[in-house]
């Protein structure tokens, strides 16, 4: 196994293929599936068209229908030739909903692509709203909209939405920041907890009571690649970003774990001591879901923005060849440590044309395509194997009890793509 | 500005793309931003379709938005032609690039592309998929088709069938068969399967099926009027329907009105003893248009159920259906508020829904056993097996289909002669179904289930109290027709200014309201 600390020559300069065309990607709304499970108390108003609403029930491939928290706001005919003050709307609306649901704390007015484009000012919005309906209902505004967003950065937009609004402390602290599965979330901070790492706060709480606070003796640690805005937003508020790959795979989990603990001064044997059990088993079950992926190559379809740290996972841990890593945006601040950590060779690409990048897949027939579910069976029925992205932001993928489980996900299509057979037996 | 959780139908510009997606050798050249390509997956992963839909996506962002969105719109088309090479191309817009007044229609009629343009006008803000569905495929076939000298044979176009439709594939089939039973031959299926240049044959044929009159009116009555085709106004779901549908055809054609009905089981099966149990269910029918109407003649007159309520969320066919339900004696529910729809069927509480797979979550929800008959549908409504709903093999699908749900016949009184039993009771569920039992403790009394109803009713403006012992008897009663048990007992009481149930007003409303 190769050391993480081993650098060689690694991809954080290798030149990037920009791209700009037609992009088969989700917009920022999407995030809202997995944010409203996670914030407890939280409802998300979509501003926007019956497209929003429809997105929403479509993209996660299945609906939700134990109370949604969410829901889309439409806009009419007559709030668009102003004959009806889109506001008033918007706040009769509201004033419903919360009637309806007194259980909400937390109000998000998402934007939307045509509540930008006519310039609706939902910032305006919340604050008028926050005045009315506070201090029990806390309203915020971020924009989800397609124009803005991708996919991943909604909820990158959401969380950074949320970041001026936290009180400020002097105390010094770590933030975990992202939206991660409960169990996932559970694991890291039990991992840090026993290295001595404290006080912990996490960004966003499952509840708008948890206090979540900020200030210039606060570090934090991204768990997802796509928080880019969230980082800005931070560091404004004095706050200090811990640098380090993403915890993915057993390498990675540990170079992020060894990163925050750095910072925080633990020491080698302490380090040792509480990772070394959970490392062994992350390198056991990795082991075996890497037989079938062991030199299988792979290309990545832009999605989530997971694409660099995952190719890192797949090459280093799982002994893939990447051909082709897309992602929607390269954030070198974020995803340089991971870039380091690669070994030359795949072409980095950044935004999308879609038929351009299909050619070239065609051309490259990969062992593995990971991409959207508008191109997935459109691929298997081309010959190609494909790994739904989406799958890989709706499973508990991070650090090292999941480390066998994300290679799972991307052995697994391989391994039944060998065990179909439907010709005769001779 | 109108709060919408669930929504039965999607933007227009999703039924265009059910129409090109459908169709082969057709492009759909979308102003739209990024995002809006999420619908390609509702057709590669909902309906499974192995190719990617028809679609490019002009794809802007805000920073192109002060810039040129309208040269990105050319260069997509441009390079969507160079790429397909499509025998045509449709354009329009989606919401947002409706809002930046681009004008797509117009733009690419100037581009001197050498194949027809046909551009979309489809109203993202009043408007929604069926509408969508509808007008494309009456833009496309009014600029392709023509009139033209009719087949030597006779022959009928099958219109209406769309991708993403619910059964449309197998309806395809059915119907093809049964027409050539007639002697009829099949001049043109469109959309579903058909180029550019198919439409252009479809003055070839004799009269047009209307299958699916959400999709395909406005074709039908453009064609009726310019092409000299008649189109059949019965849509043959249900073995009456089939019946009234060949009557017209032959009306149409001058041949006999031939059915091969050696294979239709339906009427059998609803007349066997076995089926006796499914008499006077109450029933609740909500889809478009079109699949309520046709559900709700086979639920009463060839079920034999009771439909207590029926409704549709296309306004478009609110009128037909409004008069239909005063026909069944009951109210007419328009609306597309999925809540509205969760509110009338907890109120009617009937004994099975007849819906949408919005409804099966309603039923999932309220314990109420449910069966699709319209879209929108889901992954599950698109099955591996030959599955129609038209035609003699649709309604024999359909028999079995309405029936699983329910509990069977001898199921149903053995569960109420021994209700208590321990591992054989209400909550058990239907024992065909796949789902674990929840078996009681051996000895443990079963416990009494809050319900909403033990507080005193104010429905029909009198306060009407269970008395303890009325309530306890009532729970004997099987749990799929207590909620018939509890209202029918309640209007008693309530007719006569009765205010509490005892034991004898629930056997008084029984004998009252029995058959």
């Amino acid at each position: 196994m190769k050391d993480v600390t081993e650098t060689g020559r690694g991809c954080r300069n290798a030149p990037i293929l920009k791209e700009r065309g037609q992009r088969e990607v989700f917009c920022g709304l999407t995030s809202i599936i997995w944010l409203h499970r996670k914030m407890q108390d939280a409802f998300f108003l979509v501003v926007g068209s019956r497209t929003c609403a429809h997105l929403l029930q479509s993209a996660a491939g299945v609906m939700i229908f134990a109370e949604p928290r969410f829901g889309t706001a439409i806009l009419e005919e007559t709030d668009l030739a102003g004959m009806a003050d889109a506001q008033d709307e918007l706040a009769r609306e509201v004033g419903r909903l919360l009637e309806r649901r007194p259980d909400i704390r937390q109000l998000f007015l998402v934007g939307s692509c045509p509540s930008e484009v006519i310039k609706l000012d939902l910032e305006k919005a919340a604050e008028k709203l926050s005045a009315r309906h506070g201090p029990h209902v806390r309203v915020i505004n971020f924009s989800g909209s397609g124009i803005e967003t991708t996919f991943t950065e909604g909820e990158d937009a959401c969380l950074a939405a949320m970041v001026p609004t936290l009180p400020e402390t002097e105390e010094r602290q770590l933030m975990l920041v992202g939206a991660l599965p409960d169990v996932v979330q559970d694991q890291a901070l039990d991992l840090l907890g026993r290295m001595g790492i404290g006080p912990i706060t996490v960004l966003p709480s499952a509840r708008a009571d948890d206090p979540v606070d900020v200030g210039p003796n606060t570090v934090f640690a991204l768990t997802q690649p796509f928080l880019g805005e969230t980082h800005a937003a931070l560091t404004r508020r004095g706050a200090n970003h811990i640098p380090a790959p993403f915890p993915f795979g057993e390498q990675g989990t540990t170079a992020w774990l060894r990163a925050v603990a750095d910072e925080f001064g633990i020491s080698d044997e302490t380090f040792a001591q509480v990772t070394d059990a959970p490392r062994a088993r992350a390198r056991r079950a990795v082991a075996q879901a890497a037989e079938v992926l062991e030199d299988k190559s792979v290309f990545f379809f832009p999605d989530s923005q997971l694409e660099i740290p995952l190719a890192r996972f797949l090459t280093r841990e799982c002994g893939m060849q990447a051909v082709e890593v897309g992602a929607p945006f390269i954030h070198k601040d974020l995803v340089g440590p991971d870039m380091d950590l690669m070994a030359e060779g795949p072409v980095f690409a950044e935004g999308q044309d879609v038929d351009l990048q299909l050619d070239r897949a065609r051309a490259a027939r990969p062992d593995l395509t990971v991409c959207g579910l508008g191109l997935a069976n459109p691929l298997e029925a081309e010959g190609l194997t494909t790994k739904w992205a989406i799958e890989l932001v709706f499973t508990p993928v991070h650090f090292y009890e999941q480390a066998g489980d994300l290679a799972g996900l991307f052995s697994r299509p391989l391994r039944r793509r060998a065990l179909l057979r439907t010709e005769a037996a001779e | 500005m109108k709060l919408t959780v669930w929504t039965y139908e999607g933007p227009p510009h999703v039924g265009a793309m059910r129409v090109a997606t459908a169709m082969k050798d057709l492009h759909y050249v979308l102003h739209a931003p990024q995002g809006d390509t999420y619908a390609d997956l509702l057709f590669t992963m909902i309906e499974r379709r192995n190719h990617r839909p028809p679609v490019t996506y002009t794809t802007f962002q805000a920073r192109d938005l002060g810039a040129d969105t309208a040269n990105l719109f050319k260069t997509a088309a441009r390079d969507a032609y160079e790429r397909f090479t499509p025998q045509a191309i449709i354009v329009g817009a989606s919401c947002t690039a409706e809002l930046i007044q681009d004008d797509p229609g117009g733009m690419a009629e100037t581009m001197g592309l050498p194949v027809p343009v046909i551009p979309l006008e489809l109203p993202s803000y009043q408007r929604k998929e069926n509408f969508g569905a509808d007008e494309t495929f009456y833009q496309i076939v009014k600029s392709l088709a023509t009139p033209l000298q009719k087949t030597a044979h006779v022959t009928a176009n099958l219109i209406g069938p769309t991708a993403l439709g619910f059964r449309h594939r197998d309806d395809i089939t059915e119907l093809t068969s049964l027409l050539a039973d007639m002697g009829i031959g099949v001049n043109v299926v469109a959309p579903y399967g058909a180029t550019p240049a198919d439409i252009a044959r479809m003055g070839a044929a004799h009269f047009n099926v209307l299958m699916y009159p959400e999709t395909a009116e406005t074709a039908a009555r453009w064609m009726e009027r310019e092409l000299d085709l008649p189109y059949t106004k019965t849509v043959p779901i249900g073995v009456g329907a089939i019946r009234d549908f060949v009557a017209e055809v032959a009306a149409f054609t001058g041949r006999s009105a031939t059915l091969d009905d050696s294979r239709l089981r339906l009427p059998w099966y609803s007349a066997s003893v076995d089926s006796t149990y499914l008499t006077g269910k109450r029933v609740f029918l909500f889809g478009d248009g079109t699949h309520v109407a046709a559900a709700a003649r086979l639920a009463r007159d060839e079920m034999g159920f009771e439909v207590v309520g029926m409704g549709c969320y296309n306004r478009e066919q609110a009128r037909n259906i409004r008069k239909l339900a005063k026909d069944y004696g009951v109210e007419a529910l328009i609306t597309d508020d999925y809540l509205e729809v969760e509110q009338a069927i907890e109120a009617l509480a009937p004994e099975m829904i007849l819906g949408t797979q919005m409804e099966r979550h309603i039923g999932k929800r309220l314990g109420i056993p449910c069966a699709v008959i319209s879209a929108p549908v889901h992954v599950q409504d698109f099955p591996a097996r030959y599955s129609p709903q038209m035609g003699i093999e649709g309604a024999n699908v359909i028999f079995d289909t309405w029936v699983h749900p329910l509990v069977m016949g001898l199921e149903e009184h053995l569960l109420h002669m021994f209700r208590d039993d321990f591992e054989f009771h209400d909550d058990a569920g239907a024992s065909h179904h796949g789902h674990k039992a929840k078996l009681r403790e051996m000895n443990a009394t079963p416990t009494p289930e809050p319900e909403a109803a033990d507080q005193p009713r104010m429905e029909t403006g009198v306060a009407v109290v269970w008395l303890p012992t009325a309530e306890k008897e009532l729970k004997k009663i099987p749990f799929f027709v207590r909620g018939k048990a509890r209202r029918n007992t309640e209007n008693f009481a309530a007719e006569r200014g009765v205010s509490e149930i005892s034991v004898e007003t629930l056997y008084e409303a029984k004998a009252h309201y029995a058959r």
